[in-house]
């Protein structure tokens, strides 16, 4: 009883935690409407610039509230630069290139941080009062943690009354019901959005600071705070603060409690609670159903047979990789070999996130699982490679099919963040399961059999990733494309002239995730091992490039992304140190001058 | 028997009764109009019959069978096809595509995963296109007709699936005015020739007058008069709801 109320209290400082950073994502986006995934750069710039000014203060408790306000207004900074420079100019984009657009952000924000601080991870020198604790029933509970547990409830009455009874919170509540009709009132509506932007930025920045007493600032962060926000704000649901405060303490405190009962599952079990959530209430705890708020630009493209000039470029594309391994050398080989892999994974991608409409955020689960279950039974079980790679997709699309039961029935971003809190979980377990994935040493020596040279493995890579993408595309074309094409136009239509729509979303979500299974499976095989950053966000969002390089709403645009961002990508690593900040920024131009990606502009 | 029987359907939003206690028939092969000021419920009881919303009490029958709380899609299996207020069509596809998809569907052909769906049932589609006036315009995107010609494809769409009860939502709202009664009277045919029969609601009180067998009103919820032409224009309650005087 007393350990199960320390667990719940402990739940609840780390709900305060959850809700800190949530809070001012779940605001940007009530306002703007973007999701912002530099949120979690913004955190993290918070830890680092709050480490930078609190390691150079008296350690007194009044120095520190002082230390964690600076920092939080240096971001507020920082975000209200980013606003202006970046984020008002894509207000009306479609929100998979929103997020595409800010993932850019954090890459970029990832290396700046690392030149600037330095990849050791920092951590703060903490003064007598953060080391107290407090007797409760007996027990000793952090003092640090206490204040954690106050602040939550603190900041979200702030926050509350900023709302209600300021004319600037009157007005941006406005601006969250119709942006329009604010700038009709002859607001400034640029303006506002800048400083509900500042102000968000600036809630994430206090966060990161806060984090120091009980972790350090380190480059990993990012990316774990914005998983984290996002799964809060899903759960509350999108723009709501209160829902925030509700999700981060269901969640803050399952995990608290999971921990006891089930230590190495708590991730899958926030999943699960998630998804469970989402299903009884769609929009989330305390969301509404959202009220459009974009223009044109999602209206959908038609989709025309290739030309005959294309056919002839593909056929083309196809000789010349055919008769490219006999004149080039090992390295170009590989290279290669990695584009025809990248083919299926894009082109799977795109079966999901085009016809099927449903946007993912988190596409290197399927290649992750793929290529782990291709793996595992060859060092487990000494399994050949035949029956390694058919394991893969059928692997794949199993939890593919289990998942998209689920998560096929949302939309928009809430799938996009679902997908992607999938994907981290998937990373969690291989990461964290050593015993059986290696964890981050990963698994070593999945070498094809010894009649299988590069070569032969390059011509298995082309045959089955050119064959699987033109069998997808052959499907797109076929009556069942079409009906999936249907529910996506118009799921009330697709329904009324008898169409399952559930279901084709569900086939198009299984079968994507069983193409991209296959891609891993065959990536294990090439690269002869695996690791836990297959699944990383990073490598979903390759996919997502690859995709948006090519163009969504054609059939070719995944093809000519996957091969154009690998050759970019090697040359890139190849030339500088800095090639996350230049895919980053590479990324952002993408989305502000090309938004419909290669194939779309050559088709003009 | 008649083809559709609305007991007592009944729905609010909130607090708001959208519909209150609705019934009536639809008989085969009869062209009956539902009208009534803008927020009567018209919509709202097109949606508790498509399925597309559940009611909160009362019972929809089509030959007798109980479809209340079907999907959409079952109802739609059972012959009732449907047109909507705002028009919803395949945007990404050409006019001709659009119909194949439905029809493709109607012969529950929609899960064949190897020819290409643009070459079924070309005969058929073009045959649909050309009797709702399409013809000319099969190959165009559709997401660049006009209007008018949208809801002559959503039209052609519905009649894919060779329904017994055609439920249309406004169907010529949008349409030139010079077009409208044409566009009817095409509608009022196919009725008459396939007895299927067209439950349709409508603003333009000439349309209605000179289309419908029978004229069931609306007014806040409730029907408030049945009858012919004859006896609604004659109707004090209903020239209260519409011209606003006092009954
Ligand atoms: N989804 C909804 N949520 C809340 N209220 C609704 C909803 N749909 C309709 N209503 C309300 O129900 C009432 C009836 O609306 P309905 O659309 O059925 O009217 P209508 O007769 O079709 O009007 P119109 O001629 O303008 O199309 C209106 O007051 C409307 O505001
Ligand atoms: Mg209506």
């Amino acid at each position: 009883m007393i350990a199960s109320l320390i667990q719940l209290l402990t739940g609840m400082a780390e709900a305060s935690s959850l809700f800190l950073v949530a809070a001012g994502l779940t605001v940007i986006f009530g306002v703007t409407r973007v999701v912002n995934f530099a949120h979690g750069s913004l955190f993290m710039l918070g830890a680092y610039i709050g480490w930078s000014i609190l390691s150079r203060m008296p350690r007194d408790p009044e120095y520190f509230a002082l230390g964690v306000i600076l920092a939080g207004l240096a971001t507020a900074a920082i975000g209200a630069a980013l606003e202006m420079t970046l984020l008002r100019r894509i207000y009306r984009a479609p929100e998979l290139l929103q997020l595409l657009a800010t993932f850019g952000v954090v890459l970029m924000v990832q290396d700046a941080t690392l030149h600037l601080w330095g990849p050791e991870d920092l951590t703060l020198p903490r003064g007598r009062w953060l080391r107290s604790a407090v007797v409760i029933l007996g027990e000793r509970f952090p003092l640090y943690d206490l204040i954690l547990i106050a602040l939550g409830p603190i900041v979200l009455a702030i926050i509350w009354m900023i709302f209600t009874r300021t004319r600037w919170g009157t007005l941006v509540r406005a601006a969250t019901q119709d942006r329009d009709m604010v700038s009709a009132l002859g607001v400034d509506q640029r303006r506002l959005f800048t400083s509900v932007f500042a102000m968000g930025s600036g809630l994430a920045g206090m966060a990161g600071a806060l984090a120091l007493p009980e972790a350090s600032a380190n480059l990993q962060m990012d990316l774990t705070a914005i998983t984290d926000a996002f799964v809060v704000v899903v759960i509350g649901g999108l723009g709501s603060i209160s829902g925030a405060y509700l999700a981060a303490l269901l969640i803050g405190i399952l995990q608290a409690v999971g921990i006891i009962w089930l230590p190495k599952s708590t991730l899958v079990l926030v999943f699960v609670v998630m998804a469970a959530v989402l299903i009884v209430r769609p929009n989330g705890l305390r969301g509404r159903k959202l009220t459009a708020a974009r223009g044109e630009a999602d209206t959908i493209a038609s989709i025309k047979p290739a030309s005959p000039s294309l056919k002839l470029a593909a056929l083309a594309t196809l000789a010349i990789a055919i008769a490219a391994p006999f004149v080039i050398g090992p390295f170009a080989l590989s290279v290669l070999t990695e584009m025809a892999i990248a083919i299926l994974f894009a082109a799977s991608l795109h079966v999901m996130m085009g016809p099927g409409g449903m946007a993912s955020f988190g596409h290197a689960a399927w290649f992750g699982i793929g290529a782990y279950a291709a793996a595992l039974p060859v060092k487990l079980l000494t399994v050949s490679m035949p029956i390694a790679l058919l394991i893969a997709p059928i692997a794949a699309g199993m939890v593919a099919l289990a998942v998209g039961a689920l998560v096929v029935r949302l939309n928009g971003v809430t799938l996009a963040m679902l997908t992607l809190a999938f994907a981290q979980i998937v990373w969690a377990v291989a990461f964290q399961w050593s015993d059986v994935t290696g964890g981050d040493n990963g698994i070593l020596g999945v070498w094809p059999p010894s009649w299988a040279g590069p070569q032969a493995m390059y011509f298995l890579a082309l045959s089955l990733c050119a064959g699987g993408a033109l069998l997808l595309r052959k499907m797109l074309y076929a009556p069942w494309g079409f009906a999936l094409r249907a529910s996506r136009d118009s799921t009330q239509r697709a329904e009324a002239i008898g169409l399952d729509t559930q279901r084709l979303r569900l086939t198009a979500f299984t079968l994507a995730g069983s193409a991209a299974g296959l891609a891993g499976g065959l990536a294990a095989f090439t690269k002869g091992s695996v690791f836990p950053t297959t699944i990383s966000i990073g490598h979903s969002v390759d996919a997502l490039v690859m995709v948006l390089l090519g163009g969504v709403q054609t059939m070719a645009g995944p093809i000519i992304g996957a091969i154009v961002y690998t050759g970019l990508f090697d040359a890139l690593l190849l030339a500088t140190d800095l090639w996350r900040f230049v895919l980053g920024a590479a990324i952002v131009a993408i989305v502000l001058i090309v938004p419909q990606g290669i194939a779309g502009l050559a088709k003009r | 028997m008649s083809i559709l029987e609305v007991q007592g359907l009944t729905k609010s939003f909130g607090g708001v009764a959208a519909v209150r206690g609705v019934s009536f028939t639809v008989e085969p092969g009869e062209m009956l109009a539902l009208i009534g000021p803008n927020g009567a419920g018209k919509s709202t009881c097109f949606n508790m019959l498509g399925g597309q919303l559940p009611p909160d009490s009362g019972q929809v029958l089509l030959q007798g069978q109980n479809i209340t709380f079907l999907p959409p899609r079952h109802i739609c299996r059972l012959g009732v096809g449907r047109t909507f207020q705002i028009t919803q069509i395949f945007a990404s596809m050409s006019v001709r595509e659009n119909v194949q998809t439905a029809l493709l569907s109607h012969h529950r052909q929609s899960w064949k995963l190897w020819r290409a769906a643009d070459t079924h049932h070309i005969t058929e589609a073009e045959a649909l296109l050309y009797k709702v006036g399409l013809a000319t315009q099969a190959a165009r995107p559709s997401a660049e007709l006009a209007y008018g010609d949208l809801k002559r494809l959503e039209l052609a769409i519905a009649l894919a699936g060779q329904p017994r009860l055609l439920l249309m939502d406004e169907p010529t709202a949008g349409v030139a005015p010079a077009e409208r009664a044409g566009l009817m009277d095409l509608v009022a045919n196919l009725a008459r020739e396939g007895q299927m029969a067209v439950l349709f609601t409508e603003h333009d009180m000439e349309i209605v007058f000179s289309c419908a067998d029978r004229i069931l009103v609306m007014d806040h919820g409730s029907l408030i008069a049945e009858g012919n032409a004859t006896s609604i224009r004659a109707n004090p309650q209903v020239q209260a709801v519409y011209l606003g005087t006092a009954a």
